[in-house]
């Protein structure tokens, strides 16, 4: 159990404790609104981060966004949210819309990308971020400034080539990269047994010589303590780290896919009674640092939030087909 | 002025550019120590240091995907792959990421880079050390694609590539990296504007659009046909993203017939895009169809030198063709 004086030591506050907390909530209820518009034809596509927003919260609250430089991937949506993107900004890119901020409607949900925000736009293939924030991360390295470059993915990703190139290179060169897997077993339907070989995501980093370590997902205190440790590392020109968060994917792949028909009925419900959204909300009443009122009080914000969000985004433009081809080129 | 070979070009374009531009970088495998495997890049890290001059691990996804990373970062960099027949493990760094980031950021973000790479056959290459790559790229909008063929040229239109906002493949005829020399200018005067053609010899009867090494055999095939009273003008396109399609139009509707001569590939080449816009663009001046004298549709350059030569298009090929058209 977390007590008051480990979170302090943590250098966590209160008020960023419950920061935390509202964006672990607000990805929850935009995602719950997200999958009822879906159902009823109003929007075309979602990744859910069902399952993953505590870890997400608890990497980005350990680091500095408008400082650090953030790859994100297709699931983060509490780590965006973390980053400074709004319920109505992400419901603008939900509905494909011109003011979508990341995209202007022209990717599909859960690319996240803002300069201003040291987000760097992502895409739909699988891992490409990973060797790309080893370059980042020796740009900021050689600028020297103390910023560091976070890039996440989940275990399917670390199948890939690009897994390799990224992590040897920034081990090489020492970059100030923060590699953190969301590892919820599951790449749309293939199971980690058929997916990563050895012990796991984590052993990995010690090929390369840099820490690897292994937190439970639902730990808001545990994921913090890691990614603040692998941010110090990276900051005093020490190096990459690997963090494994083990997560559960408490929601299909997308709304595409329906994980009912390859997983176990047995196991879908064993796994529903771990939201770790509970846990935290349980830590932090343990803490004194949340109240049952409190806690309604926040949840009523957002659902109001996320009226105003939708409605913005239901009422705002497409963009204009006549912007079809502007931006291919820096002239045009 | 000084008097260089087309690799000494690009690595006095190189020189300039980092001496220019605190922020241009150079890294790729065997670019550092060793000044890379054709020598583009020696002296530069005695010169700028092991940072700015960067031997890479033998990864080419990392090394284009590393690059984006500075690009993003503020940084100017220029990539080498050590062959273009080795740009493929990079090729989904190359075209979803790096191509793509402007339009899918919607101008958000831009990537600024240059990804250098030696192309084409005839040095007893061999199947994977010969390739021409120029069609996969020249197909994806957001990059451009240059291809030079002497080393004014090379030096110029590599120095404008380091200074453009988008990401630029330039591919280096290795063929020509050392068969001649031509006084090229310094600093800003070498400059030259991408997408801009070259006519290189004028001629009434035919015209041949050519570009990198098979430049060098159309002009002389081109010698060949004047003794029989036959006039090529020859183009050599330079830059193939975006291709001056303007100054080939102005020399097909003088001439009314055109060939487009590339070492690649025949089908779906590079050429066969010059040559469906030229027939689209020009119908009404053109006397003989038009038409592509090409690599042949095997996989790849094979190593023994029968073969090799046998895949060449050479001058008695060329000029084959070009008098065929010339007496349609």
């Amino acid at each position: 159990m977390t007590t008051t004086a480990d979170a302090l030591a943590l250098g966590l506050s209160r008020d960023q404790a419950l920061a935390a907390y509202t964006t672990v909530c607000r990805a929850r209820a935009l995602d719950d609104r997200r999958f009822l518009l879906n159902r009823a034809g109003a929007i075309a596509f979602i990744i859910s981060p069902r399952g993953h927003e505590v870890a997400q919260a608890a990497a980005i609250a350990a680091l500095q966004p408008g400082r650090d430089r953030f790859c994100l991937y297709y699931r983060d949506f509490a780590a965006a949210l973390a980053c400074g993107f709004t319920s109505a900004e992400l419901m603008l890119s939900a509905f494909a819309r011109a003011d979508d901020p990341s995209s202007g409607g022209r990717q599909t949900p859960g690319n996240f990308g803002s300069r201003r925000r040291g987000v760097i736009i992502g895409s739909s293939t699988v891992g490409p971020q990973i060797p790309k924030a080893a370059g980042i991360g020796l740009g900021l390295k050689w600028k020297g400034e103390g910023a560091l470059c976070y890039v996440s993915f989940g275990e399917g990703a670390t199948s890939q080539g690009d897994f390799h190139e990224g992590l040897n290179f920034a081990a090489i060169h020492s970059c100030p990269v923060v590699f953190f897997c969301e590892n919820n077993h599951w790449a749309i339907s293939v199971p980690q047994p058929l997916q990563v070989a050895g012990a796991g995501v984590a052993a990995r980093a010690a090929a390369y010589g840099i820490p690897g370590v292994v937190v439970a997902g639902d730990d808001f205190f545990a994921v913090y303590r890691a990614v603040a440790e692998a941010a110090r590392r990276a900051r005093a020109g020490d190096g990459p780290s690997l963090i494994e968060a083990q997560v559960l994917r408490l929601q299909s792949h997308s709304t595409d896919d329906d994980q009912r028909s390859y997983r176990d009925p047995g196991e879908l419900a064993a796994e529903a009674e771990h939201d770790p959204i509970p846990v935290f909300q349980h830590q932090l009443e343990e803490l004194g640092w949340l109240s049952e009122a409190e806690d309604r009080r926040i949840r009523a914000a957002l659902e109001e939030e996320i009226d105003s969000a939708t409605a913005l985004a239901e009422a705002a433009p497409d963009p204009d087909p006549s912007t079809l081809s502007r931006h291919v080129y820096a002239d045009g | 002025m000084a008097e260089r070979t087309l690799v000494q070009a690009v690595r006095d374009a190189l020189a300039e550019e980092m001496e220019r531009d605190p922020r241009v970088c150079v890294l790729g495998e065997d670019v550092g120590l060793k000044g890379g495997v054709f020598k583009a890049t020696e002296g530069l890290q005695a010169r700028f240091g092991p940072e700015r001059v960067m031997d890479t691990p033998l990864a080419e996804s990392s090394i284009v995907a590393v690059a984006q990373g500075l690009a993003l970062e503020g940084y100017r960099p220029v990539a080498e792959i050590q062959f273009a027949d080795y740009s493929f493990p990079a090729f989904n760094q190359i075209v979803n990421e790096v191509a793509r980031i402007r339009y899918r950021s919607n101008g958000d973000f831009g990537c600024p880079l240059v990804i250098r790479a030696p192309t084409g056959g005839g040095v007893r290459g061999g199947l994977y050390h010969s390739q021409s790559v120029e069609a996969f790229y020249c197909h994806v909008p957001g990059l451009k694609v240059v291809l030079p063929s002497t080393p004014a040229d090379a030096k110029g239109l590599l120095k404008s590539a380091v200074r453009d906002p988008d990401p630029v493949i330039f591919l280096e005829p290795k063929k020509l990296y050392r068969a001649g020399r031509e006084e090229v200018a310094e600093g800003d005067g070498a400059l030259r504007r991408l997408g801009e053609a070259a006519l290189v010899r004028a001629g009434r009867d035919v015209t041949a659009i050519t570009y990198g090494y098979l430049r060098v055999v159309t002009l002389q095939a081109a010698a060949r046909l004047q003794e029989e009273g036959i006039e090529v003008e020859v183009v050599d396109l330079r830059t193939l993203r975006p291709w001056d399609v303007e100054t080939c139009l102005g020399s097909v509707r003088r001439t009314g017939r055109v060939a487009v001569v590339y070492e690649a590939n025949r089908t779906g080449g590079f050429g066969a895009e010059v040559a469906a816009e030229l027939a689209e663009r020009c119908f009404e001046s053109l006397d003989a169809p038009v038409t592509r004298l090409a690599g042949p549709d095997v996989p790849a350059m094979p190593f023994s030198p029968a073969l090799e030569q046998a895949f060449l298009p050479d001058a008695d090929r060329i000029a084959a063709g070009l008098r065929r058209l010339a007496r349609f």
